[in-house]
């Protein structure tokens, strides 16, 4: 791996993405878009629904965007036979997967402003807990849905199969994440899945940064855990990169 | 700097020109469920122009995904400069053109070349110098995705010679385009072959095997000629290279059917 090859990697999605200014513009106003359906569907409820299950979604909803995206773009690599022709050149597997974790995460910082400055000021979310932090979170849910997407599109052979992927890997785990049944009152069996599965920890650390004024030394573990899944995720989807194929 | 670069460069491939660039063993490959290459055995001088010809469907392109290593082999031995072909320390020495063009279509032409030139580390100035070697300069900033078949061909040609690489490996980078372009581009070829690279290109357009220095014809799979073409017009009586070819051809099948029958 080089750092000369992972920069270049980066520079080059950043620059394809620039010219599509449709999808970029999708990227960040979609969570906006959705952050803002969800505080009208709740406008006059009578306890304050919003507010509560915001900030998780804040993180949902960017991660789902990021996962589609960059398995999508990934996919698009294998199919043109770009990516075949990068792996007979002196670039690494991991120079490929992290070009497109550097490119995306750029990406998902400008998103993860956007959607929590619009979430806070224009839809009036109000959390106990500092508002840096649900910057931060709902960053790591973006940088977990471009990891998962780039894992995920290890599997796919065509387009119809990536998009698909996205309810396949995304929504069981938006299942059990603790938003739509808490995570403690699940049966046996799931209960132990969804402890596995990344979403929840990342729902798990809005649910707290919601109600805790000081969420921090509860939140470290769930973060740590999330941002442990990127690792791993960027990881195995570089071992689906082949040079040689049939 | 760039100049005494491609000095050493030069030397040390002059260096190497005796001896075969590219040596196949016994080399068997099965795609899906089509042996493709039964069992090939070649070998390949360096510093030479080499045409890979033969109809489509032969094995041509199966051929050079094993020479740069990017294909599943069954069996059998491909070594390239020495080394294992696909090895690590080849991966900056071969430069390969896949034959759909694998370029990116929402950049520029520029942007394209000089995203392969920083991947294989190549020094600034190649970029312009690649990008005017297939005459796309007057393109240069034109998104790919805009421009015609043969021109996008040709952008991804670019993104392969930016490297300056010994070896070549070039799957039908000519076809599609119009003579003019079509003898500009094996002057270029010719040219890299007299600075002491290996360019191996296919092609199934038969008078192009005049322009090279060693022809290799393969059908289905097997090699039926490794000469130059007097060699081979001298052996086949043939009047041009398109007669020699279909006059192995015919015999092959000929021969074919007389062991089947």
């Amino acid at each position: 791996m080089s750092a000369r090859i992972t920069l270049a990697t980066a520079s080059r999605i950043l620059r394809q993405l620039r010219g599509d200014h449709r999808t970029i513009a999708l990227m960040i106003v979609v969570p906006c878009v959705l952050i803002g359906l969800l505080a009208w569907v709740y406008k006059d409820s009578p306890v304050p629904i919003f507010d509560r299950i915001g900030a998780p979604l804040l993180g949902v909803f960017p991660a789902v965007v990021m996962f589609i995206v960059t398995s999508v773009a990934t996919l698009r690599e294998r199919t043109s036979g770009t990516l075949e022709r990068l792996l007979t050149t002196p670039m690494g597997k991991g120079d490929f997967m992290l070009g497109y974790a550097l490119s995306f995460g750029v990406m998902a910082v400008i998103q993860a402003l956007v959607a929590t400055t619009f979430a806070v000021w224009v839809c009036g979310l109000d959390i106990a807990g500092p508002l840096w932090l649900l910057v931060v979170v709902a960053l790591l849910d973006a940088l977990l849905g471009t990891a998962l997407g780039l894992l995920a599109s290890g599997f796919a052979r065509t387009e119809f199969q990536a998009v698909q992927f996205m309810p396949a890997f995304i929504l069981p785990q938006f299942l059990l994440c603790g938003l739509l049944a808490s995570r403690d009152t699940l049966p046996t069996g799931l209960k132990e899945i969804s402890d596995v599965l990344p979403l929840s920890y990342a729902v798990d650390a809005m649910k707290e940064l919601t109600t805790n004024s000081d969420p921090l030394p509860n939140t470290w573990s769930a973060l740590l855990i999330v941002a442990g899944w990127i690792v791993v995720s960027l990881a195995l989807g570089s071992l689906t990169l082949r040079r040689r194929t049939p | 700097m760039w100049v005494s670069r491609q000095k050493t460069r030069f030397h040390q491939v002059m260096n190497n020109s005796s001896e075969p660039a590219i040596v196949i063993d016994n080399l068997r490959v099965t795609r899906g469920t089509r042996l493709v290459l039964p069992g090939l055995s070649v070998s390949i001088p360096g510093g030479q122009l080499v045409g890979l010809i033969g109809p489509s469907g032969g094995g041509k392109s199966t051929l050079m995904r094993a020479i740069v290593g990017v294909q599943v082999i069954d069996s059998g031995t491909v070594e390239v400069l020495g080394q294992e072909a696909g090895s690590e320390s080849l991966r900056q020495r071969v430069g390969y053109l896949t034959q759909a063009p694998s370029v990116y279509a929402d950049l520029t032409v520029r942007d394209n070349v000089e995203y392969f030139a920083k991947v294989v580390g190549a020094p600034p100035g190649a970029v312009d110098q690649a990008i005017t070697d297939v005459d796309l300069a007057d393109h240069a900033d034109a998104l790919v995705g805009r421009l015609s078949g043969g021109q996008r061909s040709r952008a991804s040609l670019a993104c392969t010679l930016v490297g300056d690489p010994h070896v070549l490996v070039l799957d039908e980078p000519t076809v599609g385009l119009d003579p003019v372009l079509r003898r500009d581009l094996w002057t270029i070829f010719r040219r890299l072959a007299e600075s002491g690279r290996t360019v191996i290109v296919s092609s199934h357009v038969m008078d192009e095997a005049t322009r090279c220095d060693r022809l290799l014809l393969i059908r289905a799979g097997e090699i039926l000629a490794d000469s130059t073409l007097p060699e081979l017009l001298a052996r086949t009586g043939a009047a041009d290279a398109e007669g020699a070819f279909l006059m192995l051809i015919d015999r092959a099948e000929a021969q074919g059917q007389g062991s089947a029958a």
